[in-house]
């Protein structure tokens, strides 16, 4: 499966590349991303939620590097999805903004594992990570990703609708957060 | 709290909610001392705009007390027993959009983004009250609100001003406004107004504020008319002049200057057949607007005018007259107002006495009454021009 997807953030290039850099920072805006550990300088292990209490995890490494301008990456050894991406970082027109461009591949394999990861992807890959993109932004721009009562759980909210009514969250509801 | 919430289709109901709770640090909690029904609640109330839920809360004109800020508010900005007026339009401050002053299409503040997407082919910015379209935010006709992005929007009222005086400053005293700003009025200007509910009232007294020689009023309830020509417009009623006809005879042939269409997407229209087309229409949803005010608009404006757009349209609409808008050199010029970018410069108006938005109120109800509210309002009974709800 090959996406891409872009945006542009009102901060500078380097700003962008250097928040990406630390790969511990991608789950904050990623909804399918656990979690990242970084392993050594070019190296990490990634953790992705899959459904039924089911994680996917996979060793990787960083293959190319151009500081503020672009970052690629690949999956390493036995990984239950092997995939490859990369970032650029382009000075938008305005001499402000970065254009952000990101290209992932997945390689989703047969059997249980694959069954479960395409559907946890859903039917809208590429909207989902356009909506990743656009809690990047919030983030780098606003300091935290935006919520409403209508959609209150941030990048935890996988799809866009069913949403919740429109109206503050009881106690309860707060406190069982997404799976409520 | 109690709250007024969107019940199905043509049904609002008052119900028991939890409390707001602040979500985002940048997040402030309102008392709500006064806010208002606008019309385009009418358009979700009917059903027209998409991605309504049961349980939504209404309302996007409110103002209040601040009672509770977020860590991410600085004290400078904004502090618990503040007094301050709402603006519709959920901004962040920091993004593109809001750098160049258009903050109702706001980058950042919409959680659904990516269904305006869709709709709109670039997102909005979210909205209270106003469906999931433009966020899923809890509205303001209720007892308390959650203001996300309180260091940005809300503007403090430091001076002894009533709330009926202020509080449309949320809303449709600098939607009016814009729809004149918009016209680029010289002081010979003609400026026909369709529409005079709220919006087109503050519309007409925006355009003479800022200079126009004459303004016309256009529709078909005699109070609403009455009203407009107690301020000082030249009335003109639809169900019982020819609109064009009118308007011709009072520019010397040359047709208004500008055009405001203050209207939008649940228009009526004097011919019974155009109306019938659209209302068949967008009863089976095959239309989304029923656009006979913008249309009109266009075919009466003069070579070379421009045509505001501030009535609100909501999706797709058929027969625009394109060849009168390209062939006879027409600007036309749109948007949901961006609200911040006006409400100190109109506070400093309503403070010198040169608009006074106090004219247009003629209900006062309780929160509880609101259902009552929505239905006077919208049939227009008791010459109803515009409810403010006390909670």
């Amino acid at each position: 499966m090959d996406l891409v997807a872009t945006t542009t953030i009102r901060k500078p290039a380097s700003e962008v590349y250097t928040f990406w850099r630390d790969l511990q920072n991608l789950p904050t805006f990623m909804a399918h991303l656990e979690q990242i550990r970084t392993t050594g300088d070019r190296t990490s292990h990634w953790t992705a939620a899959a459904p039924f209490g089911k994680d996917v995890e996979w060793d990787a490494e960083i293959t190319e590097e151009t500081p503020g301008e672009r970052i690629a990456w690949r999956s390493t050894g036995h990984a239950d999805v092997p995939n490859t991406g990369t970032v650029r970082f382009v000075p938008a027109p305005d001499g402000v903004s970065t254009e952000v461009h990101v290209s992932l591949v997945y390689d989703i394999p047969g059997g249980a594992v694959g069954k479960a990861v395409a559907k946890y992807f859903g039917e809208e890959p590429h909207q989902q990570l356009d909506d990743d993109l656009r809690r990047l932004k919030q983030v780098l721009e606003t300091g935290e990703v935006v919520r409403s009562d209508g959609a209150p759980w941030g990048k935890r909210a996988r799809k866009e609708f069913p949403q919740r009514p429109a109206q503050p969250l009881s106690d309860a509801e707060l406190e069982k957060g997404a799976d409520a | 709290m109690r709250a007024n919430t969107w019940a199905g289709r043509n049904k609002v109901e008052v119900r028991d909610v939890p409390d707001p709770k602040i979500l985002n640090s940048r997040d402030a909690i309102v008392r709500i001392t006064s806010t208002a029904i606008c019309g385009s609640d009418l358009h979700l109330v009917d059903g027209y705009v998409p991605t309504m839920q049961d349980g939504d809360v209404l309302g996007h004109e409110f103002m209040g007390e601040v009672i509770e800020v977020g860590s991410g508010v600085p004290g400078d900005r904004l502090r618990v027993g503040d007094r301050v007026v709402v603006p519709f339009p959920i901004s962040c401050g920091a993004c593109a959009a809001c750098a160049a002053e258009l903050y109702s299409c706001c980058e950042n503040t919409n959680p659904n983004a990516g269904i305006a997407e869709k709709m709109f082919g670039h997102p909005v910015a979210g909205i209270f009250g106003y469906s999931h379209l433009t966020g899923g935010f809890a509205g303001g006709q209720a007892q308390y609100a959650r203001v996300p992005f309180a260091d940005v929007g809300p503007l403090k009222i430091e001076a002894d001003l009533t709330d009926e005086q202020v509080l449309f400053l949320s809303d449709i005293l600098p939607t009016g406004y814009m729809g004149a700003e918009m016209c680029d009025i010289q002081p010979s200007d003609v400026v026909a107004v369709w529409g005079a509910g709220p919006v087109g009232q503050f519309a007409m007294d925006s355009a003479r504020v800022l200079g126009a020689a004459k303004v016309i009023a256009i529709d078909k309830e005699p109070y609403r008319l009455r009203m407009a020509e107690q301020a000082g417009h030249v009335p003109v009623n639809f169900d019982e002049v020819d609109v064009r006809s009118r308007l011709l005879e009072l520019t010397g042939g040359r047709g208004p200057d500008k055009c405001i269409d203050a209207v939008g997407l649940e228009a009526t229209h004097g011919s019974a057949h155009i109306g019938a087309y659209d209302r068949i229409k967008q009863a089976v949803r095959s239309e989304t607007e029923r656009p006979h005010a913008l249309r009109q608009a266009i075919m009466s404006c003069r070579s070379g005018g421009v045509v505001s757009v501030i009535g609100v349209y909501g999706g797709f609409l058929d027969k625009f007259p394109a060849g009168a808008w390209m062939n006879r050199s027409l600007t036309l010029r749109t948007g949901q107002c961006h609200v911040q970018r006006y409400m100190k410069p109109l506070l400093g108006r309503i403070e010198r006495g040169e608009l006074d938005p106090t004219r247009i109120i003629t209900h006062t109800l309780p929160l509880d009454e609101a259902a009552r509210g929505f239905d006077i309002f919208k049939n227009k009974q008791d010459d109803c021009e515009k409810i403010v709800l006390k909670p």
